[in-house]
């Protein structure tokens, strides 16, 4: 350390202790949270039986932890969500160099693109389960369904702003355009196709999870679905049972 | 002198949907063997697209190129193109980018490689060949990007404003290198440019265009005495300045 002067000893001081400011206060906020939600819930200002609370949560998470259940849903929902993904880049990507290689298809297509980009494909996913049946392969497409139009749109739009003189200078080169798409055009991409990657995958998970409320035996989806449809039955049902046991009824007796 | 490169009554137009727009007008010169050819002109005239001919990037719509006495088309002649920017592919090593022009013509072979090695050498870039083009100063990297061109051996070479992109004293220096490893290769070369200075430091001979469309307005003879042999040498000779009025005044002056 002796080599630093002063001054860069205090602006490295004060670097470090801004980083640890912002990793402190970051903390402190989900913790602050969480205690808040967990208050509110003990002392009745929140009905903890709708809003749940943290300890609640953490409780049932252990429970599903323990008979496992819990992982093969994550498993499930994963393992869909991975599989879409890696469907929509392969097909985004080669969809995006046809679409680069041939201007008339792209100009042909781009309507079309635009309007299925566009569709809702939450409202798709039970027309699909008519179509592929009640399992895995619905989800997926319709994971992908949620991705892969944007996908191609991004790309091609990516593809089409390449260096011109980059171009240039491969066929001064003598190359051809197979030269440009393999020499320039794919290699210069790969910081976009990874950024599109990034998007794509937190789609992918959002088609899953759409997939799996409709049809699905596992999985994430399936678990909130199967949740919320139960929920208020067990909210009727404590509901019902709370009417009779006190006097004073919440609902007004039908049969005097 | 042989004649190396002959342009005669080159037309060259760009389509449009608002309509046409002509580039270059009844072209027509000679470049000899091994001589150094500069083309200057008002900006935007139809210099590049001038280059892309000849290049055979783009075909020409009226007239003939013949290299040799054989059409551009035709000819098996390698024709090597300098564009204004490097372009020097990130990606790429250096000794992997100054490979590409081989690697597209399926020419790169270890053989090829130990010549490339040997340039890298010549050109004092040998420590960077592992390098990363960003790594490079600009004068370097206008090196490599010569290289790049060289490695495929061209008879011609097409210098596209080569030096614009650079501050002017590294332009000075590069500008004084290239034309001197061209100059000692004894390549035929045809720059563009729209420094009447650089034209004249490096030339043998400097074309004027006129504005768009673009037609010849005249050829000038530039010749210097043997002791100012390098474009550095060439701006201190007691004639460059003569030589720079007359080619201002030629390119100032409406037909």
């Amino acid at each position: 350390m002796d080599g630093l002067s002063m001054s860069q000893q205090e602006f490295l001081a004060k670097e470090k202790l801004h980083k640890k400011q912002v990793s402190i206060c970051r903390v402190m906020i989900l913790v602050l949270l969480l205690a808040l939600w967990e208050l509110c819930a003990r002392l009745h200002i929140i009905d903890s039986f709708i809003f749940s609370s943290p300890v609640r949560i953490w409780n049932c998470f252990l429970e599903m932890a323990g008979d496992g259940s819990i992982f093969l849903h994550i498993g499930v929902t994963l393992f869909e969500t991975l599989v879409s993904f890696f469907l929509v880049i392969a097909a985004g990507v080669l969809a995006a160099i046809a679409l680069w290689g041939s201007r008339s298809l792209s100009e042909i297509l781009e309507p079309y693109l635009v309007m299925l980009n566009s569709l809702p494909k939450s409202a798709l996913a039970p027309l699909l389960i008519v179509w592929m049946g009640n399992n895995m392969r619905t989800i997926i497409v319709a994971a992908v369904s949620v991705a892969v139009f944007g996908s191609i749109l991004t790309l091609h739009t990516g593809f089409m702003q390449t260096d011109p003189d980059k171009i240039r200078l491969i066929q001064s080169l003598g190359g051809t355009k197979r030269d440009v798409l393999t020499k320039v055009l794919i290699p210069s991409s790969v910081p976009l196709i990874i950024s599109n990657m990034k998007v794509n995958v937190g789609l992918c998970l959002v088609g899953v999870i759409i997939g799996e409320f409709l049809s699905a035996k596992a999985g994430l989806g399936y678990l909130i679905i199967y949740a919320s449809q139960v929920f208020p039955c067990e909210y009727i049902l404590t509901e019902t049972h709370r009417a009779f046991k006190g006097s004073g009824s919440i609902l007004p007796p039908k049969h005097p | 002198m042989k004649t190396k490169l002959e342009v005669r009554n080159l037309c060259y137009s760009y389509h449009t949907l608002e309509g046409e727009t002509q580039a270059l007008l009844n072209i027509s010169f000679d470049v000899r063997d091994g001589e150094f050819f500069a083309v200057v002109g008002p900006s935007g005239c139809g210099k590049s697209t001038l280059l892309s001919l000849l290049c055979g990037i783009i075909g020409p719509e009226e007239g003939s190129i013949l290299v040799d006495g054989i059409p551009r088309q035709e000819s098996h002649a390698a024709i090597g193109y300098m564009l204004q920017r490097d372009h020097l592919f990130e990606w790429r090593s250096i000794l992997s980018n100054v490979a590409l022009g081989l690697e597209i013509q399926n020419r790169y072979d270890e053989e090829a490689k130990k010549e490339l090695l040997k340039m890298l050498d010549t050109y004092g870039l040998s420590r960077f060949q592992n390098a990363r083009p960003g790594q490079l100063s600009g004068g370097m990297r206008q090196r490599a990007a010569l290289i790049r061109t060289l490695a495929l051996k061209p008879d011609i070479l097409l210098l596209d404003e080569p030096f614009s992109a650079l501050d002017y004293q590294t332009r000075l220096e590069v500008c004084d290198d290239i034309s001197t490893i061209i100059r000692t290769q004894n390549k035929t070369a045809v720059l563009i440019t729209h420094d009447l200075s650089e034209a004249i430091s490096v030339a043998d001979r400097v074309l004027v265009l006129s504005s768009r469309p673009a037609r010849v307005k005249s050829i000038m003879e530039v010749s210097f005495g043997p002791e100012f042999d390098r474009p550095l040498a060439r701006r201190n000779a007691p004639e460059f300045s003569a030589y720079f009025n007359e080619l201002w005044k030629e390119l100032k002056t409406d037909e």
